[in-house]
């Protein structure tokens, strides 16, 4: 684990979830502890209906968890279902999510794809421009800045995918599934990507995957299998 | 950024189709006030344009434009001898229905107290007012009468010397002036027969009265046309109108009049919402009405356009959501295109409008307080149609997303 000065970008204690109730009751997640720092590149392993969506949306501060704790940053962010911040801006301004389809608006051009994100956060006019372009030319998108998604290959969709969550400098990037949609060899680049944007913007990285023949990219992989999170292997060395 | 601008610019040929397809009903919502205006103007025109202060007509009735109004045409001298009366003129009005060149033609005919009133006063738009006091008129174009053309009516033709503009009355048929003395005869003119038959049923009822048989002079006069005989003589005209002299209180003179048993008296005014409250109130709740269920109409219509956009989009606003976004962008973005596509409506519903309307056979008349209205209205449209998308809308999460 990478030793840092920073509190973790994430840490969950003991969270839980549960849905329904008596004989429908069904528990997704079970005190299920973990944190990734800053420059962290996790993967996220288990089978279908693991609780890896859970844990992922509890993460992102979309579905509260029944019980537990997150913390971001080092701050308690949510303490069971209350939540302590206003969870609409901290997902605007620490957080930056990416999805095995690139989930661009398809009315929007590569360019104003990221710039929504920026817009959303407040920055607009050239700031905004020149922060967008550096990250679409940076990924390898620039030329195409100006496509509309549907004109984009699925790699290039999913590049312009990154440079939006990338756009507000998020601590925290979740990834679900990113590589699904892709071929193996474009997979395996999407993923070096996130290894890199991980260490280059010091964000800690949670990626849902089922590819393992890409797990060597990551500095740590966690298990998720019944709701338990356990730590399935490490390969130190990897951070710095 | 404008997401709204860029959504529909990227949906731009279902987007022009929708906002044509609502500036259409718009325009008919916009017509249907036009054509009750038309009939409220057309209604009152006459009256206005006649600008007399008083109408004397048929007691206990409420004028020729409401209903059947019959007095003597001596009415007229009898209201030229109040003090403070400056002029007094018969007024004749009645329709007839008869084919000319082949078509039917429907005319509301007004008679003109010529030589006093030559018809000064009306709108020409070419030729000239009546210059004799029989054969000639002035008509209205929506008649579809040149200059010169020859009209026959009754047993005389009658030479068209003037042509009028918007001169139409309240049931829709334009107007065709003659001289009062022609406009009786058109409307008393009876066939040849008719009349002798009338002649030898009166000599035969005479025959056994005995005030024939004592004077058998009597009898000769039997034969004269009815208004030559003054115990025959109906009355004739539809109203006689009073203008007083200047500075003259016209209630003063009014009250002198409301004193004959024989004739009820009204202003101007009241003889105008008589006309209002009557015929053209019907027309006015009924195109009303109409006009209500069509706003209705389009609000539901907008409703389910604006409803089904925003289906479109809920994968997109829950990502929008998941950013971080505000509801006011999210709002926005709804709010935004229904108002775009109410105002694209809307100046789709006045240009097509402005150009259809003239061909009505009706006047439409759209006026700026009615484009207010209308305004008004798309813009209430827009808010409580784009609320289901709305409401749909802020229920999406974020959640979906990763569905």
């Amino acid at each position: 684990m990478k030793t840092t000065t920073h509190p973790p970008a994430i840490e969950t204690i003991a969270l839980s979830k549960t849905y329904g109730s008596g004989n429908t009751e069904v528990i997704a997640l079970r005190e299920a502890s973990m944190s990734i720092g800053r420059g962290e590149v996790v993967a996220l392993l288990g089978p279908s209906g693991s609780g890896k969506s859970t844990l992922l949306s509890a993460i992102g501060l979309i579905n509260p968890p029944t019980s537990g704790q997150i913390k971001i940053d080092g701050k308690v962010i949510m303490d069971g279902p209350k939540a302590y911040v206003d969870l609409q801006r901290y997902r605007r301004e620490r957080l930056g999510f990416i999805f095995q389809k690139s989930n661009l608006i398809p009315f929007l051009t590569a360019l104003e794809n990221v710039l929504i994100s920026l817009s959303i956060s407040g920055v607009e006019g050239r700031p905004a421009k020149r922060r967008a372009m550096e990250l679409l030319d940076s990924l390898g998108v620039g030329d195409r800045a100006k496509n509309l998604p549907s004109a984009l290959s699925g790699g290039q969709q999913q590049r312009v995918a990154v440079a939006r969550a990338l756009a507000n400098k998020p601590s925290l990037l979740l990834a679900d599934e990113p590589t699904a949609a892709l071929d193996s060899k474009l997979g395996r680049q999407v993923m070096e990507l996130f290894r890199e944007i991980g260490h280059e913007n010091q964000a800690g990285v949670l990626v849902v995957t089922h590819d393992q023949r890409a797990l060597d990219v990551f500095d740590r992989t966690l298990y998720l299998e019944d709701g338990v999170l356990t730590e399935h292997h490490v390969m130190p060395g990897k951070i710095g | 950024m404008n997401l709204a601008i860029r959504d529909v610019r990227h949906n731009l040929g279902r987007f022009a189709l929708t906002a044509v397809g609502l500036g259409l009903l718009l325009m008919i919502v916009m017509g249907m006030g036009g054509i009750y205006k038309g009939i409220e103007e057309d209604a009152i025109l006459l009256i206005d344009e006649l600008d007399s202060d008083l109408w004397i007509v048929q007691s206990e009735t409420r004028g020729p434009f409401a209903e059947l109004s019959r007095l003597p045409s001596s009415v007229e001298d009898r209201a030229l001898t109040v003090p403070g009366v400056s002029d007094a003129r018969r007024f004749v009005t009645h329709t007839v229905q008869r084919v000319h060149q082949g078509r039917p033609i429907r005319i509301s005919i007004v008679g003109l107290s010529w030589p006093e009133d030559r018809g000064e006063w009306l709108p020409i738009l070419s030729g000239r007012t009546i210059g004799q006091g029989h054969f000639e008129m002035v008509a209205d174009r929506t008649l579809g009468l040149a200059i010169g053309e020859m009209v026959q009516l009754g047993k005389d033709s009658y030479r068209v010397v003037g042509i009028t503009q918007n001169m139409i009355s309240s049931g829709g048929d334009g107007l065709a002036f003659l001289t009062v003395s022609d406009a009786l005869a058109v409307q008393f003119d009876s066939v040849g027969e008719a009349t002798r038959l009338e002649r030898a049923a009166r000599r035969g009822r005479a025959e056994h009265t005995d005030i024939v048989q004592s004077q058998p002079g009597m009898l000769e006069r039997a034969d004269l046309p009815a208004k030559l005989i003054p115990a025959l003589g109906s009355p004739t005209v539809s109203a006689i109108l009073v203008n007083v002299k200047p500075g003259v209180d016209v209630e003063s003179v009014r009250s002198v009049m409301d004193g004959w048993a024989d004739v009820t008296v009204y202003s101007a005014e009241e003889q105008r919402q008589l006309l209002l409250q009557g015929p053209v109130d019907r027309a006015r709740r009924q195109i009303g009405l109409f006009r209500v269920l069509l706003v209705a109409i389009s609000a539901i219509i907008m409703s389910l356009i604006l409803y089904t956009m925003t289906l479109d989009k809920v994968h997109d606003i829950a990502l929008l959501k998941l950013m971080g976004a505000k509801d006011r962008v999210i709002i926005g973005l709804v709010l935004q295109e229904a108002f775009l596509l109410g105002g694209i409506a809307y100046v789709i519903a006045y240009m097509i409008g402005g150009q259809l309307f003239p061909f009505f056979p009706r006047r439409v008349i759209v006026t700026t307080e009615m484009m207010i209205w209308l305004a008004f209205a798309v813009a209430v449209i827009c808010v409580v149609g784009s609320s289901l998308g709305i409401r749909k809308a802020m229920g999406v999460s974020p959640n979906e997303v990763l569905s």
